[in-house]
């Protein structure tokens, strides 16, 4: 057995304060100072904590309230009182959600799972991904002690061509060898962001990160500067069409490569190949439309690896724009099944993959594994204002980034992910991430559900539920 | 000891189901309303107008001086028609009535602020809320919040009373030759361990299973002494992690559990954090204090339905009078585990639904594994339907029932009864917070072993609220059978009939009890 995979986390503390959901108002107009103050005897000392962030310029005990409304109920005036916070409620968009953005500041702070107590809170359902619950067995599987001496679950997957079956001569040798693959020890790669002020640093940042993680890190060929190259081994530079010339210095160095998809894109696949054999190469397809066909096609003319690139918010893009990831995998990894293609080729998606829970759902739906880019930059603090992408200056300060914590900030998220994947797979009762890719068995999809289990039981004619006798 | 146990249980049980309630006001000095009554102390005159005109006893007078409003007894803007609408009728305009900016920070999805509001005023009154506090639903879009009763719009049996209906529910259907455990109500408290939670709060609990005549699950933690003298209205947990099981825990129970998962964390073992583990815990589990412990999971000598068999053989054995109740998840293969479980000779299956739960857990497992338990009802109902069993076992559904209404929409979906935890403990002022992990765990002297924190909370306090929500249940219950024309909680068991779905009826519907029907 190999070596147990452990990814080291560290707490790293953010630099700038980050909004709690609500806030505390407490007015000192009418404060009877009265000895027994109800802030003195905060459980959690927030009142002692806080100070005046002047950064910010926001008082910090929001950070420190753990909402006990111990204050809000115990000062004798009402003058405390917890109301909602704006500056919470703004922070990200409809998909990266401020819950999305605090649950990864606080894993990238920590590096720990979250976790909590009285049950979950959350909606029913909901789309994509919030539609899929996973398995979980009883009593047939691995056994597993707690948090301690989990027994070993791997998370390797490979990246290439995989032969179907092996020949063997009568002297027991391979006769033709299979082509080369490379292994990551867990199902992510990281991508550079594609927006967010101070790029250098976070770039930098995200190839550390990669290299101590033992996985990669995606960047477009152009953003690939001097000081980065020493990292060629787990860097994975993207190319477009005409970006690409087999004179590029990287390439003797680097181990996978993307090529942007076009009509032509497999002759030039084996070009590079023809000069570099040990290169892998994997074809950047848009989620759009005609995806299923191209997936298929690609895979047929001897792909190694497909990475479908979703929108951010993880829907399709152009004419699938109405058509969620999970689906648009799912619909690829069918057809790539039904043509007997599947175990062939490397299947990695991106766009939208937003939480931990995200990794296993999208590979149950079919993929090998994910790349992430957004959370990381999230990881680094930012807060999807996009004050960036119109030229203005970052609240957070990107380009200040001290990459050795911001790289730690990223490896403690990503470390965090990956327990949470190790739990997944542990309640499924399987023992490696390659066993889940495509096992929609070991999913609950809720309109499975509902067409199963609640549409014969609600689903009769209007007003037909008044006449009915009971039975 | 005897002598102790008959003592108790005579006290308690005179009580019965005819229990009137007792106003069991919050602990806090302010208790948290939907609306805010402000009073501007610099216009008012102190002329007891306000004090004059509430009903509602918002307003009241010690001696000459007005105290600060009671905001949570007020109606709120439902008022302002009233003729005794205190705003209006104030002469220096002095009142103004808003709604309370801490609303929009209490709750969540499930537990919406007005479910919480709505379930404390259960637990201080006995009585479903007079303002516009959404008692039955929260708001999670999907499932029991879906779901609605449609009454008939005449009572089919006009002369049904209360009196009449019966919500007793038995759990021994297999006639197996051992004794009958009938409870007065379709609900028992599920298992939340000492140590998860504190003495007084687990008591609260106990003394009200005693009055109402139905049952409380230990969890696995042991069996404190304390508990000893209502043995009779206990419920003993076997898990993975054995933690303070032993014969005679076994030995002194009606019912023992035997929980392969639970629904705060399917897949997963329980883990008590070492912060938790006081020198009492640490003895009843028979470990160190301070250390962390953490249940293993799934049981390591279980592998199959043979060996399923074995360990409630092995509990039967040492035990001859229990009944056992076997608790598990909601996997997609739920139904064949309803099915093993019977065949394994359980008397009651328990499926624990993903969304309840209230030990911490990961977020992602709460969320994301295992199906809500308004799926795994109908589909295991149906299933031992088919299969020809229904009728030789219990079924009882728990993780995620937060009121009356979701308790008899488990009923209609093809359950039993129900298990309920976190309502409970919300009648005990949690507002979820979700911190009962950290440090020296729950502030508001619930899900803690600090002593400190502990005795935030009196055990008479804690069990006259869980005895008035339960009160409060029990009538909308009633009231439930009562407009549908049932006498008795039994005719409810899978008539889905009686629910329409939101996706699917777009007719108006309203079930709510307070409007006369």
């Amino acid at each position: 057995m190999p070596a147990k995979y452990h990814i080291h986390v560290k707490p790293v503390p953010p630099r700038f304060t980050t909004p709690g959901k609500s806030t505390i108002l407490d007015w000192g107009e009418g404060c009877l100072r009265c000895t027994t103050c109800v802030k003195q005897s905060c459980p959690y000392l927030a009142f002692k904590q806080r100070s005046f962030d002047d950064i910010s310029l926001t008082d910090t005990i929001d950070a420190f309230c753990k909402n006990c409304y111990r204050c809000v109920q115990g000062c004798p005036r009402e003058l405390v009182v917890k109301t909602a916070n704006p500056q919470y409620a703004h922070l990200g968009d409809q998909y990266w959600t401020p819950e999305v953005i605090q649950v990864t500041w606080y894993q990238a702070e920590t590096g720990k799972i979250p976790v909590s107590g009285a049950g979950y809170g959350g909606a029913f359902a909901g789309k994509g991904f919030d539609g899929i619950w996973t398995d979980m067995s009883e009593i047939v599987r691995p056994t597993r002690d707690g948090i301690h001496g989990r027994e070993y679950i791997s998370t390797v997957i490979d990246l290439g061509r995989k032969p179907l079956f092996l020949l063997f001569d009568e002297n027991r040798n391979l006769v033709f060898t299979p082509p080369h693959r490379l292994e990551i020890p867990l199902p992510i790669i990281l991508a550079e962001p594609s927006l967010g002020a101070g790029p250098r640093p976070v770039r930098q940042a995200v190839v550390s990160a990669a290299q101590r993680l033992g996985t990669l890190a995606l960047l477009p060929r152009p953003h690939i500067s001097a000081d980065l190259k020493k990292f060629a081994p787990v860097m994975v530079p993207s190319y477009t069409a005409d970006t690409l010339t087999l004179e590029d210095p990287l390439l003797p160095r680097v181990r996978l490569l993307e090529l942007l998809d076009h009509p032509k894109v497999l002759e030039q696949v084996e070009e590079v190949k023809k000069r570099y054999p040990r290169i892998i190469i994997s074809v950047k397809v848009p989620a759009n439309g005609k995806v299923v066909n191209r997936v298929k096609e690609l895979t047929e003319a001897g792909a190694e690896v497909i990475h479908l690139a979703a929108s951010d918010e993880a829907q399709g893009l152009a004419d699938a724009a109405h058509l969620h990831l999970k689906d648009l995998l799912r619909q690829c990894h069918q057809r790539l099944v039904e043509f007997h293609l599947r175990d062939t080729v490397t299947l990695l998606v991106s766009g939208g993959i937003a939480l931990a829970e995200h990794i296993p759902k999208a590979i149950i739906c079919g993929a090998d594994g994910v790349i992430v880019d957004l959370p990381l930059l999230i990881a680094l603090e930012c807060r999807l204002c996009r004050n960036c992408v119109y030229g203005e200056s970052c609240p957070v300060e990107m380009e200040h980034l001290n990459v050795k914590r911001g790289s730690q900030r990223l490896v403690n998220l990503l470390g965090a992910w990956n327990n949470q994947l190790l739990e997944v797979l542990g309640a499924m009762g399987l023992r490696e991430v390659r066993r889940l890719r495509g096992e929609v068995g070991r999913a609950m999809f809720v309109e499975d559900l509902e067409r199963e289990i609640f549409a014969p039981l609600f689903a009769r004619p209007e007003g037909e539920a008044l006449k009915r006798e009971p039975t | 000891m005897k002598h102790l146990r008959n003592l108790a249980e005579k006290a308690e049980e005179a009580l019965g189901l005819g229990w009137t309630p007792v106003r069991t006001p919050c602990r806090f000095r302010n208790p948290l309303s939907k609306y805010r009554v402000w009073r501007n102390e610099a216009k008012c005159i102190q002329c007891g107008k306000c004090v004059e005109v509430c009903p509602y006893g918002v307003h009241s007078k010690v001696g000459k001086f007005i105290k600060r409003p009671k905001s949570y007894l007020c109606l709120g803007p439902a008022c302002e028609k009233n003729s005794f609408y205190c705003v209006a009728n104030c002469p220096t305009g002095a009142l103004r009535l808003r709604l309370n900016p801490v609303y929009h920070t209490l709750g969540d999805s499930r537990w919406t602020a007005d479910l919480l509001l709505a379930t404390w005023w259960m637990a201080e009154f006995g009585t479903l809320p007079y303002m516009d506090l959404e008692y039955r639903i929260g708001a999670s879009g999907g499932g029991f919040d879906k779901l609605r009763f449609i009454f008939p719009p005449q009572i089919p049996d006009s002369k049904l009373s209360h009196e009449d209906i019966s919500l007793e529910l038995s759990l021994n259907q297999r006639n197996d030759g051992r004794p009958q455990l009938t409870l007065s109500v379709p609900w028992y408290s599920a298992g939340m361990s000492f140590g998860s939670i504190s003495l007084n709060a687990m008591l609260s609990r106990l003394k009200s299973a005693v009055t109402y005549n139905t049952l409380m699950s230990t969890g696995e933690g042991g069996y404190p002494e304390i508990l000893y003298p209502y043995d009779h209205y206990v419920v003993t947990q076997v898990a993975t992690g054995l933690f303070g099981v032993r014969e005679d825990t076994i030995q002194r129970v009606r019912m023992v559990e035997f929980k392969y998962a639970q629904g705060a964390k399917p897949g997963l073992g329980g883990h008590l954090l070492g912060d938790k583990v006081t020198e009492a815990v640490a003895h009843m589990r028979e470990s160190v204090p301070g250390m962390a412990l953490f249940s293993p999971f799934p049981f390591h000598s279980v592998y199959s339905v043979e060996d399923h068999k074995k360990h409630l053989d092995w509990i039967k054995e040492v035990n001859p009078r229990a009944l056992v109740s076997v608790k598990v998840s909601t996997p997609t293969d739920v139904d064949m585990v309803a099915v093993g479980s019977f065949y394994a000779g359980a008397h009651v299956v328990q499926l624990d639904g993903s969304y309840g739960g209230t030990g911490a857990a990961p977020d992602i497992a709460k969320k994301n594994i295992a199906m809500p338990i308004e799926y795994a009802i109908p589909k295991v109902h149906q299933f031992l339907l088919h299969e020809g069993i229904r009728r030789q076992i219990t079924l009882i559904a728990s993780g995620g029932i937060r009121t009356a209404f979701d308790v008899a929409k488990a009923i209609a979906l093809g359950a039993d009864g129900v298990q309920i935890g976190t309502a409970e403990l919300v009648a005990l002022e949690c507002l979820r917070c979700h911190q009962c992990e950290s440090g020296r765990g729950c502030v508001r002297g619930i899900a803690t072993t600090d002593p400190e924190l502990t005795d935030m909370m009196t055990v008479d306090w804690g069990a006259n609220r869980v005895r008035n929500m339960y009160h409060a249940w029990v009538w909308q219950l009633k009231e439930i059978l009562r407009r549908l024309g049932l006498r008795s909680i039994r005719e409810l068991v899978g008539r889905t009939d009686v629910l329409v779905h939101l996706d699917y009826y777009k007719l108006p519907v309203d079930d709510d009890l307070r409007r006369s029907g």
